[in-house]
């Protein structure tokens, strides 16, 4: 979907801001938050691919407002309320309990066995890697054109890279198909590739010559680059001057114009 | 530690956001429906904020800085080699590890949420989830890098992965110039967690 979530490229947001000596987590809730994520409780059995578009189909006002974890708990709270767990006027009711008796202990309940499996979870992970028989359609050093493809679900395409040129630098076997995946459409796995495309086709003649994206694209994502002879690097008016020099300088300037940080929530 | 614990005690004495009451009604409710176990929950926590972190991935690069070897076979398979030290699991499953040169600068980022090498870096920290990073981080990388204390040569490439896959990426760093005499151990203390995001070089200001 084209959501609030695609964010490579967009302007506004003024510079990074970093914090010395971070906490893992800023406070307890976001920890707890996180790790009944992870675990998965409440909820009936999901995919990484559909809590990811859980969060990216939060209302687009809600996700800038909120912090990375507020949106985890956002997400959350939707998957248990859908899958019947819990009812939004149980959740309410409990949040007026707390909220009046603030000594109100969390209630607890043990399962050493389940925090050992979770432990062994942890460790092991879930590959996401398949065998398929069929072969994969492009090879290392091929040139592909990225489709200009806008589903209305989930994609791990971004619209940055859409319609460019690109070269295949790797291929990774087949990886479990996000698309389908997040929708309980099934895994379909796909041939895997990264693709190299360069910020000139990316961004155009002001970006730097000697800068590139790299990002893993399934096949489906990409048709082989009918336009022939040279497509990645620098494109348009600028390579005949193949000026590297004089391209980076008028980058840096454009670089120091800096948009002003709209304030919100720096997490 | 556990949330009640800290308000009732001494941590945090200030009231409860709206998000921390929601969080904990949620996980009362689900273990009053005997659907949550609270030490699956606190396991987690506690495995993520004492546990696994950038101290692991700094043994993997200081290891690959003493052992050309293994720093081939790390180049090559970096889930198998990393998982020679003993380290990989959820958000690792798939590990790539890119290498900095003299010529060659890479950087990491996931434009489309926050994707990031839990098993040898830990969880994100806020930066790399901000809106800012991931907008920018593809667009104007020069630009961000420097804001962040890193001036690239402008003849030196540079490399951004946005992962968007489960491909993770982890940089190796270049070995900081003076450094020959010294131990694994001394070199892993040198390799801070933004030198192998890629917004650092290693054993400069910490990360």
């Amino acid at each position: 979907m084209n959501g609030i979530h695609d964010m490579g490229g967009m302007d506004g947001f003024g510079p990074v801001q970093r914090e010395t000596n971070e906490p893992v987590f800023h406070e307890p809730w976001e920890g707890r938050v996180f790790a009944m994520n992870i675990s998965g409780v409440g909820r009936p059995p999901s995919t990484i691919d559909a809590g990811r578009h859980g969060i990216e189909r939060l209302d687009p006002a809600r996700y800038l407002a909120s912090s990375y974890y507020e949106r985890w708990l956002a997400r959350m709270e939707e998957a248990i309320v859908a899958g019947g767990a819990l009812s939004r006027d149980e959740i309410e009711a409990k949040i007026k309990e707390f909220s009046a008796n603030r000594d109100l202990p969390v209630p607890r309940r043990e399962d050493p066995a389940a925090a050992e499996q979770i432990s062994l979870l942890l460790r092991t992970g879930n590959p996401v890697t398949r065998t398929i028989l069929r072969k994969p359609r492009f090879a290392v050093g091929d040139r592909v054109m990225t489709r200009n493809l806008n589903p209305h679900g989930h994609t791990r395409l971004p619209r940055y890279t859409r319609g460019k040129h690109g070269v295949i630098t790797a291929h990774h076997g087949a990886h479990v198909f996000p698309d389908t995946n997040a929708h309980g459409l099934g895994e379909n796995p796909q041939h895997l590739y990264t693709v190299r495309i360069s910020a000139r086709e990316l961004w155009g003649d002001t970006a730097e010559t000697n800068e590139c994206v790299l990002i893993d694209l399934w096949e489906s994502y990409l048709a082989n680059d009918s336009s022939g002879t040279k497509p990645p690097p620098p494109r348009g008016p600028a390579k005949a001057k193949s000026a590297k020099s004089k391209a980076s300088s008028r980058s840096r300037e454009s670089s120091r114009v800096q948009s002003k940080s709209i304030r919100k929530k720096a997490r | 530690m556990s949330e009640q614990q800290s308000e009732k005690g001494h941590h945090h004495p200030r009231p409860l956001s709206l998000s921390a009451l929601r969080a904990k009604a949620i996980e009362a409710l689900l273990v009053e429906k005997g659907l949550l176990a609270s030490d699956v929950i606190d396991r987690i926590v506690e495995t993520y904020e004492n546990d696994v972190g950038p101290l692991y991935g700094a043994k993997v690069v200081a290891h690959a800085w003493c052992d050309p070897d293994y720093k081939r076979r790390l180049l090559r398979d970096g889930t198998a080699a990393i998982a020679e030290l003993g380290f990989g699991g959820v958000q690792g499953e798939h590990m790539q590890v890119v290498e900095n040169t003299p010529r060659i600068h890479n950087v990491v980022c996931c434009t489309l949420c926050s994707c990031y090498p839990w098993p040898v870096l830990g969880l994100p920290p806020v930066w790399y989830k901000s809106f800012e990073y991931r907008a920018r981080i593809v667009r104007e990388p020069r630009a961000v890098l420097q804001e962040c204390g890193l001036d690239l040569p402008p003849n030196v490439e540079l490399r951004v992965w946005d992962s968007s896959s489960e491909l993770r990426y982890l940089v190796l760093p270049e070995r900081p110039p003076d450094t020959e005499g010294m131990s694994e151990a001394e070199l892993a203390a040198l390799v801070t967690r933004d030198s192998m995001i890629g917004i650092a070089k290693a054993g400069r200001a910490k990360g």
